[in-house]
């Protein structure tokens, strides 16, 4: 994901000027090209998060169209409230991008995870959240970003992550887009790296005999209210999934609007539990230990839906 | 040269005649609101006045001029200070003054930011406002634009851990169009500086973190005026003005005093401390 993201930032300068990157150290050799090209234009504050933030909103005020890159924990946990005041306050275009959504770095350990970035980044005013899909939902998100005005949180995994599309998808920011759409016993919504997952999970519970409708909201904020008040009316039940802690994320944000709308359908949140973790392990045994994984996934929606 | 010299104290005196009215206005926008922090204000009141009179290149007309130079009030509690000098300077009229700090205004007691009235940036938390002042000196430097930036903190302010990354930063870049102004009062919220968390030796802290350093009396206009007139201070660096000052100041009561930081002035006091103001 952060190399769709590198890749594309670096076109989108060759004809836009304004555009500049900074990091607090961290990107190992992801951005020697884009440092080459534009000397000028790239800037490593250093290990000082706050002070990127700072320097982000003075060069904003100045007319510059900003990217800060870090981890999520050190980008928009350590700086919130420069994030609330310098960024979000004055809605200022910078893109904060950060890697490590979830239990992407396992067996970094908690200092590096990421469970509660979106509810985080949610509840602050003029804030817009995403977290793509797929390296592709990367690419159109970061075309969109250049010209979108305001302060975005974009949500990235690392590297890796398989593709889901099978291009560039037209996407629009705030409107969820339909990934599968085979039925309508059951309709899950994805952000994030899960997508791929819960794309495979839809194809297990097809294959269990449930209609499924997969979509993927890669913007949390601002919600889809509409696209979600149509699945309320279309779909038997609905489920959220995640990588993230399950409360304040994408499935508090639908369950928002849901009880709203009093749906009246079967409705659960999939993510991570409101614990910091306690295992060591890899992302792939992470995710096991929590059920994040489509063959679990899958047959607790069935037992659900089943009501066993 | 003897007429240069009396030019200068001309100057200086028509200089202080604004400072008493500024003092004056500040004074009964807090009285009327019912707010805190006329002593932080009235420690800042003749730099302000130096700048926003003599050497900002701003103008009331343009307030949105991409080449202006850039203020910013990190210590956005000193507001009423800035609201007065910028009503005077004719950014407003003076009228708006009397919606500080009450339902229906158009002031609050920490600014936000409003290009036509020539608030440049939101501010009231403090320590946020080096970093953004080096960013906007990156952007200057970037698009070969003459501006200067300047960023006036208060001294409790700079116990904030990220002031001194930017302050890192702004030298390692040598920003020399980022000049830093401390207000050093040396009183903070709940007590002296030096019995909070002392930051002496304060000018060697500056100078090794790669700045250089001036120290003047921040209520003497000569002074003021040279050490403005020496802007940057060396070219490569970024430039600090540690400004001695008194929290208070122009109030006989109120100068030096830690009650000052919070207290607002009463019917009678009020009506003595104008008095001291005529």
């Amino acid at each position: 994901m952060r190399n769709a993201f590198i890749r594309t930032l670096e076109k989108l300068c060759e004809s836009n000027n304004d555009v500049f990157l900074l990091t607090a150290d961290l990107g190992f050799r992801l951005f020697d090209s884009f440092r080459k090209k534009y000397p000028d234009r790239f800037f490593n504050i250093g290990i000082a998060e706050p002070n990127m933030i700072g320097i982000s909103a003075g060069l904003a005020l100045s007319g510059k169209n900003v990217y800060c890159y870090s981890m999520i924990p050190f980008l928009i946990m350590r700086c919130f409230e420069q994030i609330r005041l310098d960024l979000c306050y004055h809605n200022l275009n910078v893109k904060l991008v950060g890697v490590g959504g979830g239990l992407t770095y396992g067996l970094e350990g908690i200092t590096h995870h990421a469970i509660e970035d979106i509810s985080i980044m949610r509840s602050i005013p003029n804030m817009t959240v995403i977290a793509p899909g797929d390296p592709f939902e990367v690419e159109a998100i970061t075309n969109l970003s250049l010209k979108y005005k305001g302060t975005m949180f974009i949500r990235l995994g690392r590297s890796d992550e398989p593709y889901v599309h099978s291009s560039v998808p037209k996407l629009e920011i705030g409107k969820g887009i339909r990934i599968f759409n085979r039925g309508s016993d059951i309709c899950l919504l994805v952000t994030g790296a899960m997508l791929y997952k819960a794309k495979v999970t839809s194809e297990l519970l097809l294959r269990k005999g449930f209609g499924v409708t997969l979509i993927s909201l890669h913007t949390v904020k601002p919600l889809d209210v509409i696209l979600i008040k149509d699945c309320a009316k279309k779909y038997k039940s609905i489920f959220s999934i995640e990588e993230q802690s399950i409360i304040g994320g994408l499935g508090s944000a639908v369950a928002e609007v849901l009880s709203e709308v009093q749906y009246d359908g079967l409705f659960r949140r999939i993510g991570l539990p409101d614990k910091f973790n306690r295992y060591v392990g890899k992302t792939e045994y992470l995710h096991q230990k929590y059920g994040l994984i489509p063959e679990k996934i899958a047959d607790n929606i069935a037992k659900l839906i089943k009501g066993i | 040269m003897r007429k240069t010299k009396n030019m200068k104290s001309q100057e200086i005196e028509e200089f202080q005649e604004v400072a008493k009215k500024i003092r004056r206005e500040i004074l009964d926008m807090i009285y009327r609101a019912k707010a805190p922090h006329i002593g932080s204000s009235f420690s800042i009141v003749e730099i302000l006045v130096v700048l926003y009179f003599k050497y900002l290149k701003i103008s009331p007309n343009n307030s949105q001029d991409k080449n202006r130079d850039r203020f910013i009030l990190s210590k956005g509690h000193g507001c009423p200070a800035l609201y007065a000098v910028l009503a005077h300077r004719g950014f407003f009229n003076s009228d708006i003054l009397k919606g500080f700090g009450c339902n229906g205004g158009t002031l609050e007691e920490h600014p936000t930011r409003d290009l036509i009235k020539g608030i440049e940036i939101s501010t009231g938390s403090l320590g946020h406002g080096l970093s953004i002042g080096t960013g906007m000196a990156i952007a200057a430097k970037h698009d070969n634009n003459p501006y200067r930036v300047f960023v006036l903190l208060s001294d409790g302010e700079t116990e904030a851990g990220f002031v001194w990354e930017a302050a890192m930063f702004a030298a390692h870049h040598k920003l020399d169009n980022l000049i830093a102004i401390v207000d050093y009062n040396k009183i903070q919220a709940l007590g002296r500086i030096k019995e909070v968390v002392d930051l002496e030796p304060y000018s060697e802290k500056w100078r090794s973190f790669g700045w250089e350093v001036k120290e003047i009396n921040g209520h003497d206009f000569a002074q003021l005026f040279s050490v403005f007139e020496d802007i940057p201070f060396k070219h490569g660096k970024p430039s600090v003005i540690i400004a001695h000052t008194i929290k208070g100041k122009g109030i006989s009561f109120m100068e030096d005093k830690l009650l000052w930081h919070y207290r607002c002035p009463d019917k009678e006091e009020h009506k003595k401390a104008l008095k001291e103001l005529k």
